[in-house]
């Protein structure tokens, strides 16, 4: 009987995953990426125009080139976090996740499939939010390596997020608890509009907690040279960060919670 | 000898305090044409879903041509294509694409496009191919659905309720593609409620209730087993003499069918409704089908269970 099955290959089924999590953002790109680049943009005018000459964190940087790393970030981990998210709450609410379900890709397979499509979205949606943002102001590229090491990092760990988020979640209303009464929080109070040492030392403290506090001092430190706190620490602290949150979904994926009971 | 197509082994299954499963112990060989029977909550669609790795089983195990669902899971699944009950589809989608990932997922590639041509055609899809999922009616929902469990070409097919719902067309074109595939040597196990379906499908029939096998036997011994004939009499809203009222199996709108061992009873049965004034307004004689065999087993309570 096996002669009915045709020859397969390994690292196709995970790829035709990963395909499909990239076709199903890009088939409404306006909403997944163009949205979220003019939600950017307009937070550059308004606190640009507001703050530009009230404000100066760093010396010889203006306030809307210190403004726009900290913009291009926090879309990155947002977007990131959404697609991971959104696709996961939407196939198990439809049913359509069994498609997934049913077949031999590994529970290492289904995490990095989503990882990559969560990455690549939040790469794409930083992209365009710097290529835009070049009209505005030039900025400088002080460690590309530093601004590409923080991207991709940071948009793995919200990436990772996601896939949690979407797993735990049984409805859309607790997906949207999650990203507004965590996602959003931490990404405001993470130092996007402000350095943290304009704070008083309570809150300088506080946001020593707050993991996307490195994630978007690092990934600044990469455009200016200049940051809060030291950019190996910030990586190391997002690359724990990062581990421990893969570890947990590997292991909720493994085995199946929410997925399979 | 070669290893059956599916096998559980001693499988329960707890759901909280509900014991869902109770020891299943079912052997099912390669190339048969199978139904697995029951009302609703028997645990039919439970077994399923633990023969596809979607709920693990307290105690027993599940094998798929001698692999085992959990420890060997990616080369069970790769030999399962399963229909899942529920009408469920990816709105991002066409047909087409769909297809391809389904089969992708299961590590084949665009070789594979003859065979998701064949499927589409057998489904009557082919015109369908490129439309998306979201546009499609309920009917060609159901034969995409059908095609996504087919599209990596698996020795072994679960249809889970697959004509729940459907108009008759579908039903007959699905039936001859199924049996088509069932002749080239493709094993298929069945749910259905349609229980002339599974009469004249399948060469082997379970009847579940309540988390157990109540019967399993060839469909024609099944039948034999069950052999008597069915006296059906349209007489009204009466009240029946206790002596006949025993050999009454279901009443309907004034409409009831005695079980009757042999013919003398027919003769038995209108002599006493004679004497008690009971006039006779129709009569039908029935050989015994599976429905009655299903209603002999598992209760005639359950209203759901239909024939086509």
């Amino acid at each position: 009987m096996n002669n009915h099955l045709i020859p397969t290959n390994t690292w196709r089924g995970p790829w035709t995953l990963l395909k499909k999590e990239l076709l199903r953002f890009w088939r409404v790109v306006f909403q997944t990426v163009a949205a979220p680049v003019i939600t950017a943009l307009l937070y550059l005018l308004i606190f640009s125009h507001v703050l530009e000459s009230h404000v100066q964190v760093y010396e010889n940087v203006p306030y809307t080139a210190f403004l726009i790393p900290g913009l291009m970030m926090m879309s990155v981990l947002q977007n990131a976090f959404a697609n991971s998210s959104s696709s996961l709450i939407q196939s198990k609410v439809m049913g359509n996740i069994v498609f997934i379900l049913l077949t031999p890709l590994t529970h290492i397979q289904f995490f990095m499939a989503f990882l990559i499509a969560s990455i690549v979205r939040g790469l794409v949606v930083g992209l365009c939010i710097y290529l835009v943002a070049m009209w505005f102001v030039d900025l400088s590229l002080a460690n590309p390596w530093l601004i590409i090491a923080f991207a991709v990092l940071g948009s793995a760990l919200l990436g990772t997020f996601g896939i949690i988020a979407g797993i735990w979640a049984d409805r859309f209303d607790q997906m949207a608890a999650f990203q507004n009464f965590i996602i959003m929080p931490l990404t405001f109070l993470s130092g996007v509009f402000y350095s943290i040492h304009s704070l008083p030392p309570f809150w300088q403290k506080v946001s020593m907690f707050n993991p996307f506090f490195y994630m978007i001092d690092g990934f600044r430190y990469g455009f200016f040279g200049k940051g809060d706190v030291s950019p190996i620490f910030s990586l190391m602290v997002v690359g724990a960060a990062f581990l421990v949150l893969a570890l947990v979904t590997l292991k909720m994926l493994k085995f199946g919670y929410k997925l399979r009971s | 000898m070669s290893q059956p197509a599916i096998q559980f082994n001693g499988i329960h299954k707890h759901f909280g305090a509900l014991h869902a499963l109770k020891g299943i112990d079912l052997s099912i060989e390669q190339g048969e044409f199978f139904a697995l029977l029951g009302p609703n909550g028997a645990g039919k669609s439970t077994l399923i879903n633990i023969l596809a790795g979607l709920i693990k089983p307290s105690i027993g195990n599940v094998s798929v041509m001698g692999f085992d669902v959990n420890q060997s899971y990616q080369q069970a699944r790769k030999l399962l294509g399963i229909v899942p009950q529920e009408l469920v589809f990816d709105p991002f989608f066409n047909v087409r694409e769909m297809l391809r990932f389904q089969a992708g997922y299961f590590g084949c590639g665009r070789e594979n496009d003859v065979w998701i041509d064949e499927i589409l055609e057998g489904l009557g899809l082919a015109d369908k191919a490129n439309t998306n999922m979201r546009k499609l009616s309920g009917g060609m929902k159901r034969r995409a659905l059908i095609a996504q469990a087919l599209a990596h070409r698996p020795p072994v097919i679960v249809l889970d309720e697959p004509t729940a719902g459907v108009d008759v067309e579908l039903r007959q074109m699905l039936w001859e593609f199924i049996k088509k595939l069932n002749y080239d040597g493709h094993t298929i196990i069945l749910t259905t409620h349609y229980l002339e379906e599974a009469e004249t499908l399948c060469s082997r029939v379970a009847m579940m209730k309540q988390g157990q096998i109540v019967a399993l036997d060839n469909t024609a011994d099944l039948l034999n087993k069950f052999s008597g004939k069915h006296l059906r009499l349209t007489l009204g809203e009466v009240a029946l003499p206790e002596s006949i009222a025993t050999l009454v199996r279901h009443v309907d709108s004034g409409v009831y069918t005695f079980a009757l061992d042999d013919m003398a009873q027919i003769e038995f049965v209108l002599a006493v409704l004679r004497t008690a004034n009971i006039r006779v307004i129709d009569m039908q004689l029935n050989e015994a089908d599976l429905e009655d065999v299903f209603l002999s087993l598992v209760g005639n309570s359950d209203k759901s269970v239909k024939s086509s």
